[in-house]
């Protein structure tokens, strides 16, 4: 196609949709209910983008940048970047989801500190997380011994330990509500239901979360177990190292940074544990502190999700969301730190 | 005595396998049951396996559940964000990495530090700003395929410019240059070469992506509500249980009928899918 003719089909093209972009955003603006608006927004920004994709020019590498960044960008800071500022924003009034008349300033925080539900399921997430840390890791790496010994078989266990990883929380913790309800309580002839026991259920919490991810945490030692020379273990079989002192001098040293990898994504996935805890005790049951009843099994993301959406309290809930969003900064940054530390060592 | 212990590795592994899948069978064995057999019996085979049929023409047809429809809004959903997730971040990285300009270099950042962010602290405020924006250009964005798909380009799009980030790295610069040279356009030299080197690390994206968006609940079922017109397979699943207490024919049914899709996703790509997702975690 001829030159000048493209370029004035493109400069026509970003022209119309700058217009139609501009009588729909008036149409907006004016409140009108024409539900072609909409539309018409749309199309006129595809024209634009047309426009720029055919104008012919020196610069077309840097239009092309320009077009390429654009979708992403554009979703990302509208469904991350815009809210995530609100969302500090609003922890400082007294949002209500829809609108805000008053600042209250550090209000909410304080309020937030000093309710006991709030500090119990702090307390209960952290101890949660610490033992499923170290339960998941346990199951994860005695099983990643065990797949990659000489073991016949290795890929079906695997597959099988690898399995309840790839099922949502949400039907799972449906599924385990009917086991720990109907087959343990039938098994061990009587007994009640471990769901309804504050401790016992926080047990049974545990059960499921080792369950599903100790399999998907294994693979990752598979990984690294493989990656360990092989020359170096033959060298240790002549010099006459037992299995055990093997796995515990030479292996389990030379997969450390698998451990900081491993136990770093089971802290941070311990922590936001939501899944399994909404559809396996939704906090049930009810404990008794200082002559009031608590949710014994609500963690911390669960009772973000029940302050703003069960209870309504819409800048209560966003404020604890900050501070969970804190916490989880500081720990990515401290394995940010000890993984560049080591990095340097090495 | 020498024989079992020559193969207790074997029996332990068997032995754990079948402990792992027990839930699994659990299920299987009892959607195939009435309700009053399951509260004798829950651990028993059924004694009829037509019962399952049964059970699963009533879940299927459920109100509730509505098994087709959220199956297939489900899949919608996935299979939309996933393609335009792998185009638009593959593109996003190529250009991040090729340009090395401060600008390039801040919006990288922008993104992995976002990886860091919990979907709980933007959860509340994502749900005003697109009530907000729905309102303001008349688009429904909220209880709308391209209002959700619209949310997961956003949230998964860090952590897949993060990966494909480092991948594109590693592709040499002359096979550009020589393109270039050939005369080809910027966009056409993407499409025809860079896009095709990547798509090793593009299955890595697609798994860890595919599998989190296919499982998400708390997304879903704030955009589109527990009873709205669009429901994914989590969110039926749990609205069909929120009004059918304590029927655990019904719901192992809805629970086996949920897994399903999945289950014989990994019986065919068992290798890429765990390989992809250790991947993932490692980067």
């Amino acid at each position: 196609m001829n030159q000048s003719i493209k370029r004035t089909l493109s400069v026509v093209a970003f022209a119309a949709g700058i217009l139609s972009m501009i009588i729909a955003l008036y149409l907006d603006i004016t409140g009108s209910e024409n539900s072609i608006r909409g539309q018409l927004l749309i199309a006129g920004a595809l024209l634009v983008l047309l426009g720029l994709y055919f104008y012919p020019t020196k610069h077309h590498r840097k239009i092309i940048n320009m077009l390429f960044l654009f979708p992403l960008i554009f979703t990302f800071a509208v469904t991350v970047v815009i809210p995530f500022i609100y969302g500090i924003f609003y922890s400082f009034t007294d949002w209500n989801g829809i609108k805000f008349d008053n600042f209250v300033g550090l209000q909410n925080y304080i309020t937030m500190f000093k309710s006991t539900d709030y500090v119990y399921s702090f307390v209960i997430t952290f101890i949660f997380t610490v033992i499923n840390i170290v339960s998941v890791n346990v199951v994860a790496f005695a099983l990643a011994l065990l797949c990659t010994s000489r073991v016949k078989g290795k890929n079906l266990y695997r597959a099988a330990f690898f399995l309840p990883n790839l099922i949502g929380g949400i039907v799972l913790g449906y599924v385990w509500q009917f086991v720990f309800n109907k087959v343990f309580t039938l098994i061990i002839d009587g007994s009640q239901s471990m769901l309804t026991d504050p401790n016992l259920a926080l047990a049974a919490i545990l059960i499921v979360s080792t369950w599903q991810y100790a399999g998907y945490i294994m693979m990752i030692y598979v990984t690294g177990l493989q990656g360990v020379p092989k020359d170096i273990l033959e060298a240790s079989g002549v010099d006459g190292a037992n299995s055990w002192i093997t796995l515990t001098k030479i292996k389990m040293p030379m997969i450390a940074n698998t451990f900081t990898v491993c136990i770093f994504l089971t802290l941070v996935n311990s922590f936001k544990q939501f899944d399994v805890n909404l559809a396996l005790t939704n906090g049930a049951p009810t404990r008794v502190l200082g002559g009031k009843a608590i949710a014994a099994t609500e963690f911390l993301a669960l009772n973000i999700y029940n302050t703003a959406i069960a209870k309504n309290q819409y800048a209560m809930g966003q404020t604890k969301a900050v501070v969970f969003f804190i916490i989880l900064a500081v720990v990515s940054l401290t394995q940010v730190t000890i993984s560049k530390k080591r990095e340097v060592e090495l | 005595m020498k024989q079992i212990k020559k193969f207790l590795p074997e029996i332990i592994g068997l032995l754990l396998a079948i402990t792992v899948l027990s839930p699994f069978f659990l299920v299987v064995v009892n959607s195939a049951k009435t309700s009053a057999d399951i509260v004798t019996s829950p651990i028993s085979l059924p004694s009829d396996w037509g019962q399952m049929l049964i059970n699963m023409k009533n879940v299927i047809t459920n109100q509730n559940f509505s098994y087709w429809n959220s199956f297939f809004s489900s899949v919608v959903i996935t299979v939309v964000s996933l393609l335009l997730l792998i185009v638009f971040s593959s593109m996003t990285a190529w250009v991040l990495v090729r340009n090395k300009t401060k600008w390039s270099n801040f919006i990288f950042m922008l993104f992995v530090s976002a990886m860091v962010i919990p979907f709980q602290v933007v959860m509340l405020p994502l749900l005003s700003t697109f009530r907000e924006i729905s309102s303001f250009i008349g688009i429904d964005m909220l209880s709308s395929y391209k209002g959700i798909i619209f949310a997961y380009l956003g949230f998964g799009g860090s952590m897949s410019v993060f990966i494909l980030h480092g991948f594109v790295k590693g592709i040499p610069y002359e096979l550009e240059e020589a393109a270039w040279i050939d005369g080809a356009s910027p966009e056409g030299t993407f499409f025809r070469i860079i896009f095709p080197l990547l798509k090793p690390v593009q299955v890595t994206v697609l798994i860890l992506n595919g599998i989190w968006i296919w499982n998400d609940y708390l997304l879903p079922s704030l955009m589109l509500g527990l009873n709205g017109k669009i429901k994914t397979l989590p969110v039926a699943v749990s609205s069909f249980v929120g009004s059918y207490v304590k029927q655990w024919d019904l719901i192992l049914t809805a629970a086996f009928l949920a897994m399903i899709p999945i289950v014989i996703l990994f019986l065919f790509a068992q290798k890429q899918i765990m390989q992809g997702m250790v991947e993932g975690a490692i980067k």
